[in-house]
């Protein structure tokens, strides 16, 4: 299952959503707003998503997630919208047999999401400026621009 | 000459200025279809930097343009 939220994310409440069948191993990874990138103080990061979009492509992710490792459930949201720092953004869970499944298919969710899935972010930064953030993009993250002013 | 429907996001949207727009177009392929709007709007990125999507799902640039389509232009994907 993958879904877009604009609420806040609930990992209580997400993770009763893989239910035990027995399954030895449950991996949840929680993707948080961080307060600082390439050099500047982060006070929020906006997420964007083409919904339509993303929520087919995010749930072909899970589904090949769930074929490849065999797992008995899988579940990944993606949070939109205004985020300050520290806020939950993204959150993966998955219940497999084994340890060694969970964790690489928690791993594989993620990294598919953010290659395949058309969710976009802009940072917004302590001292007012925003930008849209290109992965690939190493502009400042060698030289800060943030001259004190 | 066609008549398509392009839908902007992030970036895009904002250097667009519209979230969408209905357009009238002889451009036969999306490559086409998207140097006419670098041109129009400035848009920065080039094209191999995008993807691009036809109907709600993932296109090549070579696909043909249909009439009635619409079609989105996607900035670099930074979700996560």
């Amino acid at each position: 299952m993958f879904r877009l939220s604009r609420a806040p994310l609930k990992p209580d409440t997400l993770r009763r959503r893989l239910p035990g069948e027995g399954a030895g191993a449950c991996v949840c990874f929680e993707g948080r707003v961080r307060d600082r990138n390439r050099g500047r103080t982060v006070r929020l990061l906006e997420y964007e998503a083409y919904d339509r979009l993303a929520e087919k492509e995010g749930g072909r992710v899970v589904a090949a997630a769930k074929k490849k490792f065999g797992l008995k459930a899988a579940v990944c949201v993606h949070r939109i919208g205004l985020l300050p720092a520290g806020e939950a953004a993204v959150w993966v869970g998955v219940l497999a047999d084994h340890r060694a499944a969970a964790f690489d298919a928690c791993r594989y969710i993620i990294d598919e999401l953010k290659a395949r899935v058309p969710i976009w972010k802009k940072e917004h930064y302590a001292r007012g400026a925003a930008e849209w953030i290109a992965p690939g993009d190493t502009r400042g993250s060698k030289a800060p621009s943030g001259k004190k002013a | 000459m066609k008549t398509v429907r392009v839908q902007y996001f992030a970036a895009l949207r904002e250097q667009a200025g519209c979230r969408e727009e209905t357009l009238a177009t002889t451009a036969a392929t999306l490559a086409v279809l998207y140097a006419e709007l670098q041109r129009s709007h400035g848009f920065t990125f080039p094209a191999e930097r995008l993807s691009v999507a036809i109907n709600d799902d993932f296109s090549g640039w070579s696909a043909p343009l249909a009439d009635g389509a619409t079609v989105v232009f996607l900035p670099p994907f930074a979700g996560g």
